[in-house]
């Protein structure tokens, strides 16, 4: 039974480690310098062309930017205002009855297409909307200055005061249960508590939150797009996409996209010197109520936030189904149009999503690889950070690169449909990353050594020990993925065509021609599409058992 | 049995070095303090750690370029001896069969295993229903199973009352004369090493500092690091 010394060496010194613990990321990365070096190869051969220095005297370019940087600074602000006290109440309020409806609301604007909210929103606050209806009710003149900045905040606010709040609420789990204990016999009232303990939490994280948000809330394109517009109210996203698809003006189009890919690379190194690693798990200690979870004040004060939160998401929501449910359902889905812009729709997401699944999986086995048995953790972060490139080169920057690179060589329009699969591959990768980079290192963490002393190895232990523990994890990050592809409007206005037509798409145009009956039927059906979607993958990927310890 | 030849290896700015012999059966208790490399030892002989220099050899075998699932060696770690989401018996039978795929005969080696360390009838829970000890237990039968010669324990019994951790190295003691494995056991706590060991290993800066009967290394330190180590207990 004793090993033999000539039997073959498999692990010999860490010198042939590195190249296979690299491999599977080299896999992704040659694809995605293909596609990415194409895009912006092409993009920056037109720039020498491009007088630069008369960029910033051209009052058109100088208003977008400012646009551009103003309506992400309010719709950050405004969203950090309404969410921090949204957090601090479900902080405070651990058990109330609705408490996990509501978390689960706020859960919603990840699975719903940007272009559907829009809908929600013009018909909440739009010319015959509930909101100008209950003016009239009053005897008010009715409100028509949605369209511009006004309309493009609530919008991004109903997308990123959610997304707050599940960033922020966390935090809250890492006062100790002693501070809150000590705090109480200290006699704290709500507002020392707010000084000394959750302040000081929240502002360490707030940087990293808020440039989040502002990365994007500026480069946000269908709610840009649909709810502005027009010279004054545009970002560079949707300039982009205008100088591109109206003007044809390819030359401003570059130009616009090389603005917009400094601004997001800024920010995005920004986001990554800002952004804290968040500890997510609850303290060991037992949790101990706080103090100040009686004053009737501060009952009031929740519950009044609480409610307007509600509001500000709940209520676009609502009122896509009720107006869905309102409006002509049987003409609409005995439309040959909805279904095979369904079927198009599904034929980008569904590759798109497994795409990106595939290649987050290869990029974080090779990150997981390099931290732990090469011991080389900044390689690894790089690693991991390589898949985010999509945050500095936004959809439209890049099918912008990619329309002019193959305009001469193609047909573009007939290559569309793989352009914006590619493109939506992409754009998920930063989130299979995110959701899964945790859970496969910990299993590798905690397990690792077990493996290699039983000799489970390979398929084995993928099939064994990885796929059991990791099923979860691994089938949230593709309905995410695949729901993302799913409700994009993004790159698909530029190569969008009457052949080439997905569901948002179609929702886009009939919004746009103002076809306000066949929208709402559209509106309910993609969400009700994106949710299934989400729901059927999640489910019957990951399985309905509970989590394991 | 076991011999560590002029073993090297780096962590962070510790430079460690190791020489060791272990005789057939023995018990050997290595003890120091943390941070000290003892659990690096054990990595060593497991093959989790690649040294820079020198030969681990096992039953005469040179092992230092092997997996560390091609080693003649089992080690029952502090935790995460078991995967949370198999069964009992899945985890034991994983010694025997890194697919686990077990024959008849197999799957009643794995209940033997189960019922010689007290947890007969236990086979279809999980990990998570189980307690600390038993856990351990878990772990332990599939040392029996495995029926490989060379035992590494890295603490396994640290996070146990004191009960429940003399009960534990009880166990350890009757397992190691019936099925006449060599054990290494590293604690932190010279009690330990007390019960279960005859001789004991003192590691301090990543060093065997020093080696001897367990009884007079613990009663009459003579390395003035042991005796810092030991501080009061030492007059227990």
């Amino acid at each position: 039974m004793a090993p033999a010394t000539q039997r073959p060496v498999r692990r010999t010194a860490v010198g042939g480690a590195l190249p296979r613990a690299l491999l599977p990321a080299i896999l992704v990365w040659l694809p995605l310098a293909a596609v990415v070096g194409g895009a912006l190869a092409a993009l920056l051969a037109r720039a020498p062309s491009l007088p630069l220095a008369e960029l910033w005297q051209d009052a058109y370019i100088r208003q977008v930017v400012r646009f551009t940087l103003w309506q992400a600074l309010l719709s950050t602000l405004l969203s950090l205002t309404l969410a921090i006290p949204v957090a601090r109440a479900l902080a405070r309020r651990p058990r109330f009855p609705g408490r996990g409806l509501l978390l689960r609301l706020f859960g919603l604007p990840l699975v719903v297409p940007s272009i559907v909210a829009v809908f929600g929103v013009v018909a909440i606050y739009g010319h015959g909307g509930l909101f100008n209806r209950a003016l009239s009710l009053l005897g008010a003149p009715p409100w028509q200055g949605l369209y511009g900045l006004p309309g493009i905040l609530i919008a991004h606010v109903f997308f990123n005061l959610p997304l707050a709040v599940r960033m922020l609420l966390p935090l809250w789990a890492g006062v100790p249960g002693e501070s809150w204990r000590l705090a109480a016999q200290l006699g704290m009232r709500s507002g020392a508590l707010w000084r000394l303990i959750e302040w000081p939490l929240l502002r360490q994280a707030l940087p990293g939150v808020a440039t989040l948000i502002f990365l994007l809330c500026s480069s946000s394109f269908a709610v840009v797009l649909t709810l502005g517009g027009g010279p004054a109210a545009s970002n560079l996203e949707v300039a982009v996409y205008q100088a591109l698809r109206f003007e044809f003006e390819p030359g401003r189009a570059v130009a616009l996209a090389l603005l917009q890919m400094m601004l997001c690379g800024s920010l995005a190194w920004l986001l990554t010197r800002l952004a804290q690693p968040m500890a997510l798990a609850a303290s060991a200690a037992r949790p101990y109520p706080r103090p100040d979870q009686a004053a009737l004040g501060g009952r009031l004060w929740d519950a009044l936030v609480l409610l307007l939160a509600t509001l500000s998401v709940g209520l676009p929501l609502a009122a896509v189904a009720a107006a869905g449910l309102d409006g002509p359902l049987t003409a609409v889905l005995i439309d040959p149009l909805l279904w095979r812009s369904t079927l198009q729709s599904l034929a980008v997401a569904l590759p798109a999503g497994l795409l990106a699944l595939a290649g987050g999986l290869s990029l974080l086995l090779s990150s997981r690889r390099l931290r732990l048995r090469c011991h080389r953790p900044r390689w690894a972060e790089a690693v991991e950070l390589s898949g985010s490139l999509v945050l500095v080169l936004p959809p439209l920057v890049l099918g912008t690169g990619l329309f002019l690179l193959l305009m001469p060589y193609a047909d573009v329009f007939a290559l569309g449909l793989t352009l914006v699969t590619l493109v939506n591959a992409l754009m998920g990768l930063p989130f299979v990353i995110r959701v899964l980079s945790t859970p496969l290192r910990q299993v590798a963490e905690h397990h690792d050594r077990l493996c290699a002393s039983l000799g489970i190895s390979g398929w084995r232990r993928a099939r064994l020990i990885e796929w059991p523990l990791l099923r979860r994890p691994i089938a949230l990050a593709l309905a995410l993925a695949v729901t993302l592809a799913l409700g994009d409007m993004g790159v698909i206005a530029l190569f969008g065509s009457q052949h080439t037509m997905t569901l948002p798409y179609l929702l886009y145009q009939r919004l746009s021609s103002y076809q306000m009956e066949q929208a709402a039927v559209t509106a309910l059906f993609l969400v009700a599409l994106c949710l299934g979607l989400f729901l059927l993958i999640e489910r019957g990927i990951g399985g309905r058992e509970r989590a394991h310890a | 049995m076991l011999e560590l030849d002029g073993v090297e290896f780096r962590y962070e700015d510790m430079l460690m070095h190791f020489d060791l012999a272990v005789a057939e059966g023995e018990c050997l208790a290595v003890i120091g303090p943390s941070g000290a490399g003892k659990s690096t030892l054990l990595g060593l002989i497991a093959g989790f750690e690649t040294p820079l220099a020198g030969r681990v050899r096992i039953q005469g075998c040179d092992v230092t370029a092997l997996a560390p699932g091609e080693r003649p060696v089992t080690t029952v770690f502090q935790e995460h001896n078991l995967f949370p989401h198999l069964e009992v018996a899945a985890n034991v039978g994983l010694g025997l069969h890194p697919g686990l795929r077990l024959s008849p005969a197999q799957r009643q080696q794995v209940r033997e295993a189960l019922a010689r360390v007290g947890l007969a009838g236990l086979e279809r829970r999980k990990p998570a229903e189980l307690s600390g000890g038993q856990r351990q237990r878990v772990a332990l039968a599939r040392v029996l199973v495995r029926r490989q010669p060379l035992l590494l324990l890295d603490e396994p019994f640290a996070a146990l009352g004191p009960a429940l951790r003399r009960e534990m190295l009880a166990l350890v003691d009757e397992l190691r004369r019936e099925r006449g494995l060599t054990v290494l056991l590293v604690s932190h706590l010279p009690e330990d090493a007390r019960l279960a060991a005859a001789r004991t290993a003192f590691v301090a800066n990543g060093r065997i500092v020093c080696l001897g009967p367990t009884r007079t290394l613990l009663e009459t330190p003579a390395h003035p690091a042991l005796r810092a180590y030991l501080g009061a207990v030492a007059e227990v």
